[in-house]
C-alpha cells in the first residue's frame, strides 16, 4: 500500500506492506538511525516520537502512523548542529557502542519537553523503556541531568 | 603522576557525536544494491542424526533463490571462535552438520528476494530426525554410558592440546605444584565446597548482523557485526573456499559485543550465498536467534577444596571445574584456563595449588568469549569461598585478602602453568593497588558501619559483601596489533589501525595515544580502524588486549613518525639535534626560539628536496599481560518474607594502570558492573526438558534498567604499569566478575545463607533461609 509519512518536518510518499510496522518503513526509506534491537516492543532501541509520544516504532504498524508527526534522531540535530541533548549525551560519556543512544535521546526529549526539570526518579521512570548493555546507566542519567540544566536555563 | 595534555583527560569519545546525532552506520544500515536475504531453519530437536531433509515446497515459494543444507554443502570441520591462528578451540563443525547437537542448530539456510520470502520458506524446510540420546548434565557427560556428541565425526584439535572427543572433553587444563597431600595435612581445616554458574547472552543491542556484497572489480566485501575482522576474513576464505585477497571485511560501527562478535557465524553463511550467485546478500538475526543460534556464557561448575591453618594462612588449595561448553566446543578450552589462570594467581603465597578443569559437550548451546571469560565464573566461587573461610577464621574478609593477595614485585607459578592452549608465560606484577582499592571502596561503602550489622527494617535486612579480581591485559606472546600512520601537509595524521572498535572508545584511546606521543590536538589524529583492505592486522577486540597491545603499537608507531619529523625538521633549519622540541603541533629550536609547524615540516617533506611522506607502521605482541585488579562492593535489601535481594548501593574500584581516559574507563566499569549485577540476579537460560530454551526472548529473560539501577559508585585509584602505554592497562572486562559474588557475600552477610548456584533469585534465597530456620 500506499501512504504518506510526515517524518523530521518532511513529507514522504512511501509504498510499504500492509502489515509493515513504522520501524521496516523508516530503516527502509532512509532512515538507519532507528533502530531495530529486539522487534518485540521491549529494548526501545526503535523508540521515536509520534505525535510527540514515546513510541517503539517495532510495536507501530506503519499504516497507523501515516499523515501523523513523527520524529527520529535526525531531527532533532545534525552532526554540525546537535541538539543540546546531543551534546550532553556525548560529553557525558553516555554513548558507548551509540545503538540505544538515538532512541534514548528522544526519550529524555520526550521527558523533558513535559517536565524541564525532572527529579532523578523521574529520570529513571521516564528511560527504563531504553535498554542500555554498556554504560550501566549511569552516564545517560548523567546526560539527562546535564540538558535539563542545560535548557531550563536556556528558556 | 606524569604530566600529560591529551592522554589522561576525559576527551570526548572521537565517534560519538555521529552515534548522537544518527549518522554513524551500523552493519545492517548498508544499503545495498538489490540485495537477496538469507533466514535459518533451525532443529527442534537436541541430538539427532537428519535423515531427510526435503526443501522442494521450500524451493517452490515465491522469491526462493536456493536452499542451503548439509544434503547439498559440504564443508570441512572448522570452529565458529574468531581467535589466533590455528585456534585453541576444536575443529568440530561444519556449516551445516548432518547431526545435530542442539535444539536452535541451523540445518538449513534459505536464500531469496525479501526477508519475509526467506523466513517463509525456512519455515517450509521439512527436516526428519532419527533422534539420539540427550546429555544435557555436564558433570555427567564423560560418564561411561553418556552419549557422545563427536566422537565419530572426525573432529580434532589443530593445536596439540588435550580433545577426547569420545569422552565428550573439548578442552582440559591440568597442573599442580607443590605437595597436595602435605598441605592438607598440615591444614587445621578443610573447606570443600561446589558453585555453579549458569547460561547466560551478552545482549549487545545491536544483533548479530552480515552484508555481502561485490566492489566493481568482483571482490567480495562483507561488511560485519565483528570484533575480529582479520579473523573472520581468514576462517570466510578457508570455510567457505573463496581466496582470501578476494574478500575485504569492514568493520563498520559496532552495537556491542561483550564477546559475542568474536565468533564467526552469518559472515560465513552471507558470503557462501554471495559467492555462489554474485549477488548482494543480507542476513541479520532475530533477538530471539541471537539468544540460541549466536554464543553464550559457558556454565561451570567450580569446585574449590582448601586447607586453612589457625592463623589464617592457606595450605593447599584444590580447584576442580566442569565447564558446559555446549554442542561445539567454541573458546572451551580458552575460557576454561581462565577461570584458573586469571582466578588463582591472586592468592599467590598458597604454595600448594592443583587445578583441574574440563571442558564438555551437551547438547545444550553452545558457549563463547562473554567478558570476564571464564574469571566470571571462578570468581563467582573464589570470593564466596574466602568469605566463607574467613568467616570461619573470624577474621575481617578484607584483612583476609588483604593478607593474601599478590602483590607488586610478586609473581605466581600459574601464569607459568596456564596459557591460552600452551604452556603460560611467566611475569612479574609491576603495578597493584588492589589494597588501596579495597580501602577505597570500603570506606565508599560504609563497609566498618554495616558489615555484620544485619540492620533490619521490617523483613528486609541489610548486608554487605565484597569480592575482588584481576584479568588480563591481551594474550602474551599470541595477540598482535599493527598501526600505520602518514602525516598530511596540514600537520594532520591519518591514523589506520586493525584494532576493532565495538563502543569501548578503542578509537578514541589509540587516537589519544598517537596525539599524546606526536603533541598535536586530539583532532588532528584521524583514526581509520578495521577494514582488511586499508589498516593493517589487528587479533581483534578481546582478552581485554586493545589498549595495552594495540595501545604499543599506536605508540611505537608515532615514535617512528616523531623522530622523521624531528630528522626533516633538522634538514630544515640546520639545528642541532638536541635543541629541538616538540612543542603543540610544532618544533621548537630551543637555542634560537625558532618555530617549525608540523605543517611546514610535511610540506618540506612532500615538495621540497628529497621528497618522502612522514609514514610509519609497527606492530607489537606482548611479552607479559599485566593485570587489572579490582575491589568490588554490594550493600542488598534482602527481604526475609520473599527472598527478594534489592542492590542498594554498588561500588567498584580498579587499577587499570593509567586510565588513558577516564571517563571511558568509568564507562567501562559501570558497564561491565550493571551487566554482572544483572547476570547475578536476573538473567538466565530456561530450558525445558528437551533442551529447547523457552526464555528466547527480552520479555522472558530480564536485563537490568534504569529502574532496576541501585546507586552507583566508580572509583579509580592512582596506579601505573610501566611496561603500558603511558602506564595503562585493560580495564573492558575486569568489572563483570565482583558483582556476583559481592551479592552473594552480601546476603550472606545479611541472612547468614550461602547460596551456591547464580543467579540469586528469590526462590533459592527464600529456600534457603526457609531450610535454615528449619534447620
Amino acid at each position: 500500500m500506499k501512504g504518506s509519512f510526515l517524518v523530521n518536518g518532511r513529507t514522504n510518499e512511501w509504498t510499504f506492506e500492509p502489515d509493515a510496522t513504522l520501524l521496516d518503513v523508516l530503516r527502509a526509506n532512509g532512515h538507519p538511525e532507528v533502530h531495530r534491537g529486539c522487534d518485540e516492543g521491549v529494548c526501545g532501541s526503535c523508540s521515536v516520537l509520534l505525535e510527540g509520544k514515546l513510541v517503539n516504532s517495532c510495536q507501530v504498524f506503519a499504516a497507523s502512523a501515516m499523515e501523523k508527526d513523527i520524529l527520529t534522531v535526525a531531527g532533532i540535530g545534525t552532526i554540525h548542529e546537535p541538539h543540546p541533548i546531543q551534546t550532553a549525551f556525548v560529553e557525558s560519556g553516555a554513548v558507548q557502542c551509540g545503538f540505544c543512544t538515538p532512541a534514548a535521546i528522544l526519550a529524555t526529549l520526550a521527558l523533558l519537553r513535559k517536565n524541564p526539570n525532572p527529579t532523578d526518579e523521574e529520570i529513571h521512570s521516564a528511560l527504563d523503556g531504553n535498554y542500555c548493555r554498556c554504560t550501566g546507566y549511569v552516564k545517560i542519567i548523567e546526560a539527562v541531568r546535564l540538558a535539563s540544566r542545560r535548557m531550563s536555563s536556556h528558556d | 603522576m606524569t604530566d600529560f595534555s591529551v592522554v589522561g583527560k576525559p576527551v570526548l569519545k572521537v565517534d560519538s557525536l555521529s552515534l548522537a546525532c544518527g549518522s554513524a552506520r551500523y552493519t545492517a544500515d548498508y544499503e545495498m544494491r538489490d540485495p537477496l536475504y538469507l533466514a535459518f531453519a533451525y532443529s527442534p530437536v537436541a541430538h539427532g542424526d537428519i535423515v531427510s531433509l526435503d526443501d522442494s515446497e521450500a524451493r517452490g515459494m515465491e522469491g526462493v533463490t536456493d536452499v542451503f543444507h548439509a544434503f547439498n554443502t559440504e564443508t570441512e570441520l572448522f570452529t565458529t571462535a574468531g581467535q589466533g591462528y590455528p585456534e585453541p578451540s576444536p575443529y568440530d563443525t561444519r556449516l551445516f552438520n548432518k547431526r545435530v547437537r542442539y535444539a536452535g542448530e541451523i540445518v538449513a539456510a534459505v536464500l531469496a528476494g525479501t526477508l519475509s520470502e526467506a523466513r517463509a520458506a525456512a519455515a517450509a524446510v521439512k527436516v526428519e530426525y532419527a533422534p539420539l540420546p540427550t546429555l544435557f548434565d555436564p558433570e555427567k557427560a564423560m560418564d561411561k554410558d553418556s552419549p557422545s556428541l563427536h566422537g565419530e565425526d572426525g573432529a580434532y584439535a589443530p593445536l596439540p592440546v588435550p580433545f577426547r572427543a569420545e569422552e565428550n572433553v573439548a578442552g582440559e587444563v591440568l597442573f599442580s605444584f607443590g605437595d597436595m597431600e602435605k598441605g592438607f595435612a598440615d591444614a587445621d581445616f578443610i573447606v570443600d565446597e561446589t558453585y555453579r554458574t549458569h547460561y547466560t547472552a551478552h545482549c549487545a543491542l545491536e544483533p548479530h548482523a552480515a552484508s555481502a556484497f561485490f566492489d566493481e572489480k568482483g571482490r567480495l566485501v562483507i561488511v560485519a557485526s565483528t570484533q575480529v575482522p582479520f579473523h573472520a576474513r581468514r576462517t570466510v576464505s578457508r570455510v567457505v573456499g573463496i581466496p582470501a585477497h578476494m574478500i575485504r571485511v569492514i568493520k563498520p560501527r559496532i552495537g556491542g559485543g561483550f564477546g559475542s562478535k568474536q565468533e564467526i557465524i552469518l559472515e560465513l553463511y552471507a558470503a557462501l550465498a554471495a559467492w555462489k550467485y554474485k549477488r548482494n546478500v543480507k542476513a541479520e538475526m532475530s533477538r530471539s536467534e541471537v539468544f540460541t543460534a549466536a554464543r553464550t556464557r559457558h556454565p561451570m561448575r567450580v569446585r574449590i577444596k582448601t586447607g586453612v591453618k589457625n592463623d589464617g594462612s592457606i595450605t593447599a588449595l584444590d580447584m576442580s571445574d566442569v565447564m558446559n561448553t555446549g554442542a561445539y566446543g567454541a573458546h572451551a578450552l580458552t575460557v576454561l584456563s581462565n577461570a584458573g589462570s586469571k582466578v588463582l594467581p591472586m592468592f599467590n603465597k598458597i604454595e600448594n595449588m592443583n587445578f583441574v578443569g574440563r571442558a564438555v559437550y551437551t547438547n545444550l548451546p553452545i558457549g563463547g568469549a562473554y567478558r570476564g571469560y571464564g574469571a566470571t565464573q571462578g570468581y563467582f566461587a573464589f570470593n564466596q569461598h574466602m568469605d566463607g573461610i574467613a568467616r570461619r577464621l573470624g577474621v575481617d574478609f578484607l584483612d583476609f585478602v588483604k593478607k593474601h593477595h599478590i602483590r607488586e614485585g610478586e609473581t605466581s607459578e600459574v601464569f607459568k602453568a596456564i596459557g591460552e592452549g600452551t604452556e603460560g608465560v611467566s611475569q612479574i606484577i609491576r603495578s597493584c593497588k588492589l589494597s588501596e582499592c579495597i580501602d577505597k571502596g570500603a570506606e565508599a561503602i560504609g563497609w566498618s558501619n554495616l558489615r555484620g550489622k544485619k540492620i533490619a527494617n521490617g523483613p528486609v535486612v541489610k548486608g554487605i559483601g565484597a569480592a575482588v579480581s584481576m584479568q588480563g591485559s591481551g594474550i602474551p606472546q599470541v595477540d598482535m596489533a599493527s598501526a600505520s600512520m602518514k602525516m598530511n601537509d596540514d600537520g594532520s595524521f591519518n591514523l589506520y589501525v586493525g584494532a576493532t572498535d565495538i563502543g569501548t572508545g578503542s578509537d578514541t584511546i589509540l587516537s589519544q595515544i598517537a596525539a599524546e606521543t606526536l603533541n598535536v590536538p586530539l583532532e588532528m589524529i584521524l583514526i581509520l580502524s578495521s577494514d582488511t583492505d586499508l589498516t593493517p592486522f589487528d587479533t581483534g577486540a578481546y582478552a581485554s588486549s586493545t589498549t595495552y597491545v594495540s595501545g604499543q603499537a599506536v605508540l611505537r608507531c608515532a615514535e617512528k613518525v616523531r623522530s622523521q619529523i624531528l630528522s626533516v625538521a633538522e634538514k630544515m633549519t640546520g639545528a642541532a639535534p638536541e635543541s629541538l622540541v616538540f612543542k603543540e603541533s610544532r618544533v621548537v629550536n630551543t637555542a634560537t626560539g625558532e618555530e617549525t609547524s608540523f605543517s611546514d615540516i610535511a610540506c618540506f617533506a612532500m615538495y621540497s628536496h628529497d621528497q618522502f611522506q612522514i609514514q610509519a607502521s609497527a606492530s607489537f605482541t606482548g611479552s607479559e599481560s599485566p593485570p587489572p585488579f579490582m575491589a568490588q562492593f554490594a550493600e542488598v535489601d534482602v527481604d526475609t518474607e520473599t527472598g527478594k535481594v534489592r542492590v542498594v548501593k554498588f561500588v567498584s574500584v580498579g587499577d587499570c594502570g593509567q586510565p588513558l581516559n577516564p571517563k571511558l574507563v568509568e564507562g567501562q566499569i559501570e558497564g561491565a558492573t550493571m551487566n554482572g549485577i544483572s547476570y547475578a540476579l536476573t538473567e538466565q537460560y530456561i530450558f525445558n526438558s528437551k533442551g529447547k530454551m523457552t526464555n528466547n526472548s527480552f520479555w522472558d529473560y530480564k536485563l537490568f534498567g534504569t529502574l532496576d539501577m541501585p546507586e552507583m559508585k566508580t572509583i579509580v585509584v592512582d596506579s601505573d604499569e610501566p611496561t603500558g602505554p603511558y602506564g595503562a592497562k585493560s580495564i573492558s572486562e575486569i568489572g563483570i566478575n565482583g558483582p556476583a559474588p559481592a551479592i552473594a557475600n552480601a546476603i550472606y552477610d545479611a541472612v547468614g545463607v550461602r547460596i551456591y548456584d547464580l543467579p540469586l533469585t528469590p526462590e533459592k534465597v527464600l529456600k534457603a533461609i526457609r531450610a535454615r530456620t528449619d534447620g
